[in-house]
C-alpha cells in the first residue's frame, strides 16, 4: 500500500471491514487529516478560534429544521401564513422545529461576526489566508440572501414589506431598473410570485453554502489556522494534534453555543423578532415601521444613510464588496492586533461603529438618528479606506516573540496572554 | 475594564437610549406579573375558561380567532361533550354535496370556529370602515403583547383637553395615534361568572388576556417545561465539555 503523497507512518493502518473500505475511500485518513490527530493545530489558539465549529454546528442545525419545516410550508400567498400556523399549533412539535430555525439564524449570524471580527483583531485574511477569507465573505454574502429570503417565507407584514423594500432597490439601476424589478418579481407586483421563488431560493442557496465552506476549509487546510499570535508555527514545538485537544475545545464552546440557543428557542422565542410578521401580509397596509432582522440592521442603516436611492444601493453593496479588499488595504506585516497598539484602538471604534449603526438602522429615520447613521456610515468606510492603510504604515509594532512555544511555555511571566 | 465588558457596557447603554422610540404610536404599558411569566410559566386554567366566556358574550360579535379550532378547547378546561356542545351551537357551510350544492351543517369538534363576518368588506361596513383583527395571534402581533392587550382595555378615558376625537371613535392612550375605533368592550359586570368570580373590569381584562395569550401561544406550557429539562441537562452536558476539556490539556499548560 504504498503512498505516493505522504509518509507511510502517517497513514493509519486499519484491518477488516473498515480496512477493505479505506483502501478504496481513505475516509478515516482524511478525517485524521483534517481534524484528528494527524492535523497540527498553534497550541496558542484561544476560544475566539471556537466559532468555525460553531458556524459549522448552525449550517447543520438550520439545514435540518428548514427541511422537515418545508414538509409542512405551503409557499403561496394565499397559503403560506396559516401553514406556519399549522406548524406552531398542529404539527407534532413544530412550534419546536421553527422556533429552533429562526432563532438558529439569530445565532449563526452572531457566530459569523465574532468569527469577522476575530479575523479583523487578529489579522487572519492577511497572507497567505486571502483565499480563506474571501470564501468566508461568499458565504456571508450567500447567508444575508438565504436569510432575507427566509424572512419573506411567513408572509406576515413585515416579510411582505421587507420583500417590498429590498426588491424595490433594483429600480434604482438607471434604464433597466424597473425591467429588472418586474423580473425579480415575476409580476407587476410583491406577490404569490416572488414568494415562490424566495422559497425556492432559501432551500436553494444553503445547498451553495455548504460547498464554499467545505472550499473555505480546504484553503484553511493549506496553511492552517492563524493564531492570537499572528506568528508562524515554526515547528512541532509550536503545534498540538487538532484532536484530542482543541475537539474538547470546540466541544466546550458546542455547550454554550447550545445553551444560548436553547434559552432564546424555550424562553423568549419572539424576542429578536417583530410582532408586525405575527399579522398576514396586507398590500394595502405599511407598517409604521419596516425593519429587518437585527444581524441586518447595520447595512440597512448604510442604505438609508444615503439620501439618494442609487447613492445608498451603492453605499450598501460597497460596504460589504470593500471586505474583499481588506487584506490589501491593512498594509500592517504583522498581523496580531496584541502587537498593534494603534491598529488595536481603532479595531474597538470600529466595533463600536458597527454597534452604532446596528441601533441607527433599528430607529425610523429621523431626527438625530439621520446624521449620526450618516457619520456612522462615514466612518465605517473610513476605517476601511484611511484608518487600515495609514495606520500600517505609522505604527510602530511591539516586538514580535520569537515562537509560538517560547511564547506560550517559555517565560510564563513575561509572554503570559492577555485575558481574551 | 477590559474591552470587551466596555463594548458590552456601551451597546446596554446605546440600547436603553434607542428604546423608547420603539413605544412611539402609543403609551408604554404598565409591566403586569402574568401567571404565564418566567421560566416555570403557566397559564391560570380557571381565568382560561372565564377569558373563553368573555370572548365568547363579548368580543366574538365583531373578532374571530380563526386558528383555534373546537377540539382545541378541551386544551382549556373543557371537556370533549361542552366542546362539542360548542361546536354543535354554530352552523358551519360545508360542501358540495351529491348535488353540487353546498349546504349548512352543525358544527364538529374538528372545524375551526367561525369568525363573525364572511369577508373584510362585511367586517368594515358594519364596523364604521374600520376593520375588527383577528385575535388568534393578537397577543404576539403587538409591541408588549399582553401588558398591551391589557392597558388597552382597562385604558379607556375621556380625552384630554384640546384632544379632538373624529365621531365614531374613542380615546385610548395605549391605541397607536390614541383614536381607536372601538368603544370601551368591557365594563363592571358585562359577563356573569358562574364560578362566583365577581366579574370587574380588570377581572374580564385580565381572563380574556390569559385567553388570548393561549389562542397565540397554545404550545407555552409544553415549551417552558420541556426547556426546563433542555437547559438543565445542557448544563451537565457543558460542566462535562469543560470537565473532559480540562483533562486533556492538564498535561499542557
Amino acid at each position: 500500500m504504498a503512498d505516493l503523497h505522504e509518509p507511510e507512518h502517517n497513514k493509519m493502518q486499519l484491518k477488516g471491514a473498515l480496512g477493505w473500505v479505506e483502501y478504496r475511500l481513505p475516509w478515516v485518513n482524511l478525517l485524521k487529516n483534517s481534524v484528528g490527530t494527524n492535523y497540527p493545530t498553534p497550541r496558542n489558539l484561544n476560544y475566539w478560534w471556537n466559532f468555525g465549529s460553531l458556524a459549522g454546528l448552525a449550517l447543520l442545525i438550520e439545514i435540518v429544521t428548514g427541511v422537515v419545516l418545508n414538509m409542512h410550508y405551503v409557499p403561496t400567498a394565499e397559503g403560506a401564513f396559516a401553514s406556519v400556523e399549522r406548524i406552531m399549533r398542529d404539527v407534532n412539535f413544530g412550534w419546536l422545529i421553527r422556533y429552533v430555525h429562526a432563532n438558529g439564524a439569530s445565532v449563526f449570524f452572531a457566530v459569523i461576526y465574532l468569527h469577522m471580527f476575530r479575523s479583523f483583531y487578529y489579522g487572519s485574511y492577511k497572507n497567505p489566508r486571502e483565499l480563506v477569507w474571501w470564501l468566508g465573505l461568499i458565504i456571508f454574502f450567500l447567508m444575508i440572501i438565504t436569510a432575507f429570503t427566509g424572512y419573506v417565507l411567513p408572509w406576515g407584514q413585515m416579510s411582505f414589506w421587507a420583500a417590498t423594500v429590498i426588491t424595490n432597490l433594483a429600480s434604482a439601476i438607471p434604464v433597466v431598473g424597473t425591467d429588472i424589478v418586474q423580473w425579480l418579481w415575476g409580476d407587476f407586483s410583491v406577490g404569490g410570485s416572488l414568494l415562490g421563488r424566495f422559497n425556492s431560493l432559501h432551500y436553494a442557496l444553503p445547498v451553495a453554502i455548504v460547498g464554499v465552506a467545505v472550499i473555505h476549509m480546504w484553503a484553511l487546510h493549506e496553511h492552517r489556522s492563524n493564531n492570537p499570535l499572528g506568528i508562524e508555527v515554526k515547528g512541532p514545538q509550536d503545534t498540538l494534534p487538532f484532536h484530542p485537544y482543541f475537539t474538547a475545545k470546540d466541544l466546550v464552546g458546542v455547550g454554550v453555543f447550545l445553551l444560548v440557543l436553547a434559552g432564546l428557542v424555550f424562553y423568549a422565542p419572539n424576542m429578536l423578532g417583530e410582532p408586525d410578521n405575527y399579522i398576514p401580509a396586507n398590500p394595502l397596509k405599511t407598517p409604521n415601521h419596516i425593519v429587518p432582522e437585527w444581524y441586518l440592521l447595520p447595512f440597512y442603516a448604510i442604505l438609508r444613510a444615503v439620501p439618494d436611492k442609487l447613492g445608498g444601493v451603492i453605499a450598501m453593496g460597497g460596504s460589504i464588496i470593500i471586505l474583499f479588499v481588506v487584506p490589501w488595504l491593512d498594509t500592517s506585516k504583522v498581523r496580531s492586533a496584541k502587537f498593534r497598539p494603534i491598529y488595536k484602538q481603532f479595531f474597538w471604534l470600529f466595533v463600536i461603529d458597527t454597534l452604532i449603526l446596528g441601533v441607527v438602522g433599528a430607529n425610523a429615520p429621523e431626527g438625530n438618528w439621520i446624521i449620526i447613521g450618516q457619520l456612522a456610515t462615514f466612518y465605517y468606510f473610513f476605517h476601511f479606506i484611511v484608518i487600515l492603510p495609514v495606520v500600517g504604515w505609522i505604527e510602530s509594532p511591539k516586538p514580535l516573540p520569537d515562537s509560538i512555544s517560547t511564547s506560550v511555555l517559555g517565560n510564563k511571566k513575561s509572554a503570559a496572554e492577555p485575558a481574551e | 475594564m477590559n474591552p470587551v465588558a466596555k463594548i458590552l457596557a456601551l451597546a446596554i447603554m446605546i440600547s436603553l437610549a434607542a428604546s423608547p422610540a420603539l413605544a412611539a404610536g402609543g403609551h408604554e404599558p404598565e409591566k403586569n406579573d402574568w401567571s404565564f411569566n418566567g421560566v416555570l410559566g403557566s397559564f391560570d386554567k380557571p381565568a382560561l375558561r372565564r377569558g373563553y366566556q368573555v370572548y365568547m358574550e363579548v368580543c366574538s360579535f365583531c373578532h374571530g380567532v380563526e386558528f383555534i379550532a373546537f377540539r382545541n378547547l378541551t386544551e382549556i378546561g373543557l371537556t370533549e361533550d361542552e366542546a362539542k356542545a360548542a361546536a354543535e351551537a354554530v352552523q358551519i357551510e360545508d360542501g358540495p354535496d351529491d348535488n353540487g350544492l353546498m349546504f349548512m351543517r352543525p358544527g364538529r369538534l374538528s372545524d375551526r370556529m367561525p369568525s363573525p363576518f364572511p369577508n373584510e368588506a362585511a367586517a368594515r361596513a358594519s364596523n364604521g370602515g374600520a376593520l375588527p383583527p383577528d385575535l388568534s395571534l393578537i397577543t404576539k402581533a403587538r409591541p408588549f403583547g399582553p401588558d398591551y392587550l391589557f392597558a388597552l382595555l382597562t385604558g379607556f378615558e375621556d380625552p384630554p383637553e384640546g384632544v379632538e376625537i373624529s365621531p365614531g371613535m374613542s380615546y385610548n392612550p395605549f391605541f397607536s395615534g390614541q383614536q381607536i375605533a372601538m368603544f370601551s368592550p368591557l365594563y363592571d359586570d358585562a359577563v356573569f361568572y358562574e364560578d362566583g368570580t365577581v366579574a370587574t373590569l380588570e377581572q374580564m381584562a385580565e381572563d380574556i388576556t390569559q385567553f388570548l395569550m393561549w389562542t397565540a401561544e397554545p404550545k407555552l406550557e409544553d415549551r417552558k417545561r420541556m426547556g426546563l429539562g433542555v437547559m438543565i441537562f445542557l448544563v451537565i452536558l457543558t460542566g462535562m465539555f469543560i470537565a473532559v476539556k480540562r483533562r486533556v490539556w492538564a498535561d499542557i499548560h
